[in-house]
């Protein structure tokens, strides 16, 4: 048996602040930094253009050396579907993504909330990914395979896999 | 009640609902390649899983090939390292690889529709944002992350919310020297990069009508640009005239039948959609890109625009976008000197874009100093150009003729541009970086005005080249 909790309820750590909308996953990490076959060292490159071209970015500053909740505009990480992406920001320390005005110390991600200081304000967390971190089924291979013969039911019902 | 494509399609391929109130979607097709695959793999050796349904999963080589000299090992060591794990993954697996030596290797996205795998009422996914493209025959397509190519080898299935639906009507006619990628781009410049983000698009109206099954892949493929990681075109005779012949398509009496089914699950008329968005296809001018999203256009004749002229959100990016580029607000777009030529791409890498491209070609010779690349998006496009003498035409004109794969459109091969070159690309995509100079800058358009572009050394207005 498992003791290991999946759960994931509550997130706490310090903001990091990266101003401007329509940061795009080239930004995040550029293309040519993905010929790895494993993604353990795109921490490295997280950012690795946008930090060389300017000194003042916040990945370069000693100031937010351990943060791990990243404050972002609109639309961040628009372009690319390249896991690579997330991985880099992970591996750099990034726990958590968040779109609030500040830079919060924690997210409560079952109530919803994000709490600067002594301050707290609502926030949203898409249904799907917000169950299945409060519920620990986010490993989602496990919860797929659970559907068993279904798969395989529901794929013989398809004129293109049953034959025309 | 009237139900839509992707209502159809999406209730087809539902397994059961999730506890986490998302849907568990069958996916009937999976086409990898080389880039999103190799730590999806591993992750299924460590849990020592099978893939689930090896006769629905397909792969090619594209993003790291180099385009000139194909001989293995590559001349980069990552990348040969990436064609040795994309070769063994498909051997161990007992997978189909369409490398080399088949004749069939190209783009991803280029030969599924090509060799008649991509099908009307299918779910396709890939490791790769342009899947999209694959809605084009009527498939719900969409790119994923490579914990998702994991799900989807170990179970053939997704966990997905269901998107909302926009309906994108593209009405009246365009006009000549106008092509789907001035369509899309288009699009994206009214609707927004964020606009989509959600949604599902359904491209319709008399202008999508009338396109061929290969325009109306250039415009399905740029919906993740509009932040729509969904867009299709119902199929109708278009459709199933393409499909007809196709290696992978069913044959004899199926196909009779076959088509019958795709044309059954084209939206009905009378469905309603979340949201409708309409465009005066003959208002639409050849479309540049002048900025570091696709979102940032002109028309051709028009002058790039003031930063006060975006939202005060969008503002900032603006500024970033004319600093990075080295234009001013005001400026024509037109005249703006080039360096780099490229057409290409899952965007525009088929042998309509070659012939197009070709068309301009016959009318000049690239400018001095402009190094222009024709790239076609797979094997089978290459050889299709070979046999109507395309490469000797653009050879003539001093452009280069290369084999197939992802190219200059991302900096994963030896196609890149070198410190703060211009480059004129049919891609889809000018972010900062994206053709492999964190400087370098890029400028999109269609193939005809890549090619326009070639010749004159700077943006040109296709319309005058072709009178």
């Amino acid at each position: 048996m498992s003791t290991v909790d999946f759960k994931r309820r509550q997130i706490v750590g310090r903001g990091i602040p990266l101003p401007g909308n329509d940061i795009d996953t080239d930004r995040i990490i550029p293309a040519r930094f993905l010929k790895e076959v494993t993604f353990t060292t795109m921490g490295e490159h997280a950012f690795e253009d946008a930090k060389k071209q300017n000194p003042e970015h916040p990945f370069n500053s000693p100031a937010y050396k351990g943060a791990s909740v990243l404050v972002v505009g609109q639309n961040f990480g628009c372009g690319s579907s390249r896991e690579h992406a997330p991985q880099a920001l992970m591996r750099w320390g990034i726990a958590v993504i968040s779109r609030s005005p500040q830079s919060p110390v924690a997210v409560d991600v079952e109530k919803q909330e994000v709490k600067f200081g002594s301050r707290t304000i609502k926030a949203t967390i898409p249904d799907g990914p917000r169950n299945q971190l409060v519920g620990g089924t986010w490993d989602s291979t496990a919860v797929l395979l659970e559907a068993g013969a279904a798969i395989e039911t529901t794929a013989r019902m398809l004129p293109y896999v049953a034959g025309f | 009640m009237a139900r839509t494509l992707l209502d159809k399609v999406w209730d087809a391929h539902t397994v059961r609902t999730l506890p986490s109130g998302q849907t568990q979607l069958l996916i009937g097709l999976h086409l990898i390649h080389e880039v999103t695959t190799p730590q999806a793999f591993q992750m299924l050796r460590d849990s020592k899983l099978k893939v689930r349904m090896p006769e629905r999963t397909f792969g090619t080589l594209d993003h790291i090939i180099p385009t000139t000299d194909q001989a293995r090992p590559y001349a980069d060591p990552l990348a040969e390292e990436m064609a040795v794990h994309m070769i063994r993954n498909m051997k161990d697996f007992s997978l189909p690889l369409f490398d080399m030596a088949t004749g069939k290797q190209g783009i991803v996205h280029v030969i599924g529709p090509e060799l008649g795998l991509s099908q009307p009422g299918m779910t396709i996914a890939c490791g790769d944002s342009h899947t999209s493209t694959h809605g084009a025959v009527g498939a719900i397509a969409f790119g994923i992350g490579t914990t998702q190519v994991r799900d989807v080898l170990a179970t053939q299935c997704l966990a997905m919310a269901k998107p909302k639906l926009r309906q994108v009507r593209v009405e009246g006619a365009l006009a000549k020297g106008v092509y789907a990628k001035d369509v899309i781009l288009a699009i994206i410049n009214q609707l927004g990069v964020k606009g989509g983000v959600g949604y599902a698009y359904e491209y319709a109206g008399p202008v999508i009508d009338r396109m061929t099954m290969e325009e109306r892949l250039t415009v399905c493929n740029m919906s993740i640009e509009g932040g729509a990681r969904f867009g299709y075109v119902n199929p109708d005779a278009t459709t199933i005239d393409y499909l007809r012949g196709r290696q992978y398509a069913p044959a004899g009496a199926a196909f009779d039948k076959a088509a019958a089914w795709w044309k059954s699950i084209a939206t009905e008329s009378g469905a309603s959609f979340d949201d409708v968005a309409r465009l005066d296809g003959a208002a639409i001018e050849p479309m540049v890109t002048w900025g570091i999203n696709p979102g940032m256009s002109v028309g051709v004749s028009q002058r790039i625009p003031a930063p006060e002229s975006a939202s005060e959100a969008d503002r900032s990016t603006f500024r970033e976008a004319l600093a990075h580029m080295s234009f001013q607000a005001g400026q024509p777009i037109k005249g703006a000197k080039i360096d780099v030529a490229f057409v290409g791409s899952c965007t525009n890498g088929r042998l309509s874009d070659l012939r197009i491209a070709a068309e301009v070609a016959k009318k000049g010779k690239v400018a001095k100093g402009v190094r222009a690349l024709i790239v076609p998006g797979s094997q089978q496009v290459a050889k299709a150009a070979e046999a109507e003498g395309l490469p000797e035409i653009f050879q003539a004109a001093g452009f280069e003729w290369r084999k197939a794969g992802c190219s200059m459109c991302l900096g994963m091969n030896p196609d890149q541009l070198v410190g703060r070159e211009m480059s004129a690309s049919s891609s889809n995509r000018n972010f900062i970086g994206r053709q492999g100079s964190p400087t370098g800058r890029t400028l999109l358009m269609s193939p005809a005005m890549v090619a326009a572009a070639a010749i004159t050394g700077a943006v040109a207005d296709v319309r005058e080249i072709l009178k």
